[in-house]
């Protein structure tokens, strides 16, 4: 009893101590609000916010709601910060491979990235894409035509827009494919264990991903054509492309930033994910006669996965909440939208910055949940 | 990452006024701001980022502008010294929360009084020392020279936070444009923008737009189109529910533009102690016992006279003489033609 009661004190202390400290401070901030005569209370959300955003991937504009506004701000985060997670992987992937490459050129070459890009602070990479690169694009009446449809200019990057037509046969196209091809590599998978038969799973998964697709175009009746921006003139001197899809210079300057950023760090975890790998896995892989593909893909990636996700679990994270420096260059992610303009407009800083810490909680958590999953799957199945 | 360092310091600010704020809430019959003020020894004024004319900070960092004015009147009566100040430059974004959770006690920051803001969120607009309107400003070299000159796809670079944001929306709307907000939240990202070629125009209040022209690179390719969008009463802010607080600022503004209308200037000031007229008598405190009302002593206005001037010398020093606006349109005494009118000092 006696014993017990020594284990629990403690606990039951930390516990009424963390109740009585938020208490205090949910108090006296109603005692202060009230005083003030500032009301608390989330029915804002529903009233029309009356200000509108550059760019958004719902139908939006000042007659919709301040909820909608905030889902506007979300979702332009969670855009950024999907398309940084992918580059960074991607150049990640990349130049930690190459940082091990026996070529010297490209071994400093990935080292000289690596070291350039990570010792110099977010912010100011950030401000250098948008104030310094891509001020210095031309204006929309003297960009020149990337491969005759593209425009890079000041005021963005102007792309053709697809025009589909049956476009859910196409998709359902894809859809066939992807499931063709699950269900033949799990066949062949059962086919190797039964029988140590292999079948060129890799070039048939590539046929039916092509072909699928093409044949809904010759004969489902599926046909895309595409916009291309046009020139037009606003006033004398004052120029924009209309047609097609815009994408603007802050998306684009912060996504460049965040992926350029976040790849170093992603590149040091695949370098030490191979390098963790003992030598001799890779040697006894080859004297039992695997191919170097086969080393590679059956012996040294697994193991080095397993090293590599953690650590990247947390570059993704960082990324994400990293976004949130899209405010300084106007790029209207949520921390603009809604913890800025929509704060500045309704006045209630208590409610939104509280659903914009969450919002960014539950992101977060999101992310890592995504990863602990995929973290567990790799990890070595004790049996 | 400096801004969110001085949004930490204003919550770690409002933790803490939290604190010591419910201690003596209700009974303090005196003004809590004032006794606070006089204890410290300086006035903590939130003023703008840098805006030539209102609130500005020279290379040695000394703060100028007709809103810093307000700010050294206000330290003038009640400290007895106009320099006895504490600037704290504030983005748009976090102004309010800046003045309500009590890192500052004025907020003299080109802040557009609205129904709104007065009545919603804490705070209190204690009267106009500037009237002024939104516009536009485009490069000269488009040849528009009208807004009805706008045409579809219009990019248009603002701050956010600020009323520019609704009306830009209401004028477009009304006008029946489609548009392309950029809103940056340091008014030198939007002036930096715009004058790269980001944007085709540039909106904010007119007085703005002629403050931040004089910064671009080259002054003389913008102009400022001649249409006003909007009605942008400019003023001071106090915190709600310190009234005598409230009263000390609005009389040390409405004196200033007394004085002009009498004409008592820095300069000659004291020999208006002997003047005929009760009224200038009192502003000089040579008459009456107006300070009282606030707990200041009776030479509380001469103060702001003899150190700060009167409405019109803030002005020509300000605005005027570093030719943003040389025309002071509405902001003339109403004797003059203008719209400031101001309620007796008796």
């Amino acid at each position: 009893m006696n014993f017990k009661l020594k284990d629990l004190g403690p606990q039951l202390i930390t516990v009424i101590a963390v109740v009585l400290i938020f208490g205090f401070f949910t108090y006296n901030a109603q005692i202060n609000m009230e005083n003030r005569g500032i009301d608390f209370g989330y029915g804002f959300l529903s009233q029309e916010s009356s200000f509108d955003v550059q760019f958004s991937l719902i139908e939006y504009d000042g007659s919709h709601s301040y909820f909608r506004a905030y889902l506007v701000g979300l979702l332009n985060t969670i855009l950024v910060s999907v398309i940084g997670i992918i580059i960074a992987t991607i150049i990640g992937v990349i130049v930690g491979v190459a940082r091990l490459s026996p070529n010297y050129l490209i071994n400093k070459f990935a080292a000289y990235y690596v070291e350039f890009f990570r010792n110099i602070p977010l912010l100011l990479q950030i401000f250098f894409w948008y104030f310094a690169a891509l001020r210095a694009l031309p204006l929309p009446q003297d960009a020149e035509a990337i491969f005759g449809v593209f425009f890079l200019t000041i005021k963005g990057l102007y792309v053709p827009a697809f025009i589909w037509e049956n476009f859910n046969i196409f998709f359902y196209s894809i859809v066939a494919a992807v499931i063709a091809i699950i269900v033949i590599r799990f066949q062949a998978k059962k086919l190797q264990e039964t029988q140590g038969k292999q079948i060129p799973v890799f070039l048939i998964a590539i046929g039916l991903i092509l072909i699928l697709p093409l044949l809904s175009f010759l004969i489902g009746g599926v046909s895309l054509s595409f916009e291309i921006p046009k020139l037009k003139q606003l006033a004398a001197t004052s120029f924009v492309y209309d047609g097609g899809l815009s994408l603007p210079p802050e998306l684009i300057a912060l996504t460049l930033s965040l992926s350029l950023y976040t790849a170093t760090f992603i590149a040091e975890c695949v370098r030490a994910g191979i390098q963790g790998v003992g030598k001799g896995q890779k040697e006894a892989a080859a004297s039992i006669g695997l191919t170097p593909n086969q080393v590679l893909k059956l012996v040294i990636m697994p193991q080095a996965l397993r090293i590599i996700i953690p650590p990247t679990t947390n570059q993704y994270l960082n990324l994400t909440k990293n976004s949130s420096l899209a405010a300084a260059i106007a790029y209207p992610d949520l921390v603009l939208v809604f913890a800025g303009t929509a704060l500045m407009q309704t006045g209630k800083a208590i409610e939104i910055v509280s659903i914009t810490m969450f919002t960014y909680l539950s992101l977060s958590i999101s992310i890592s949940i995504l990863m602990n999953w995929y973290n567990k799957k790799i990890a070595i199945q004790e049996k | 990452m400096f801004k969110y360092l001085k949004q930490l310091t204003s919550l770690v600010a409002m933790v803490a006024v939290l604190f010591t704020f419910t201690t003596e809430t209700m009974a303090a019959k005196k003004s809590k701001t004032l006794k606070n003020t006089q204890k410290k020894g300086f006035v903590r004024c939130g003023v703008s980022q840098g805006l030539p004319g209102f609130s500005n900070a020279d290379a040695a960092g000394n703060w100028t502008g007709v809103d810093v004015d307000v700010c050294r009147a206000v330290a003038a009566a009640v400290l007895g010294d106009a320099n006895k100040v504490k600037f704290t430059p504030l983005s748009a974004k976090e102004r309010f929360t800046a003045l309500t959770s009590g890192e500052i006690d004025i907020l003299s920051r080109n802040t557009t009084w609205t129904l709104s803001r007065d009545a919603d969120i804490g705070l209190t607009f204690v009267g106009v020392n500037f009237y002024d309107g939104q516009g536009f400003m485009v490069r000269k070299s488009s040849g528009i020279t009208s807004v009805n000159q706008f045409k579809n796809g219009i990019s248009a670079c603002t701050n956010i936070g600020t009323t520019t944001e609704l009306n830009m929306r209401d004028f477009f709307n009304s006008k029946g444009i489609s548009y392309e907000p950029v809103a940056f939240e340091k008014a030198d990202e939007v002036v930096a923008a715009y004058d790269s070629g980001r944007c085709d125009t540039y909106t904010t209040d007119k007085s703005g737009l002629a403050a931040q022209r004089t910064k671009m690179s080259n002054p003389d390719e913008h102009i400022v189109l001649p249409e006003t969008i909007s009605k942008e009463p400019l003023g001071p802010v106090v915190r709600q529910g310190d009234s005598v607080w409230e009263d000390i600022v609005r009389w040390s503004l409405n004196a200033m533009i007394e004085a002009e209308e009498y004409g008592i200037t820095s300069a000659n000031a004291d020999s208006m102690k002997t003047s005929e007229n009760p009224a200038i008598k009192r502003l000089v405190g040579a008459e009456g016992e107006l300070g009282a009302a606030f707990g200041l002593d009776n030479e509380w206005s001469l103060r702001i006279i003899k150190q700060v001037g009167n409405y019109g010398e803030s002005y020509k020093r300000n605005i005027a003489d570093t030719g943003i606006l040389p025309d002071r349109g509405p902001n003339q005494l109403w004797t003059k033609g203008g719209i400031l009118y101001v309620p007796p000092a008796r």
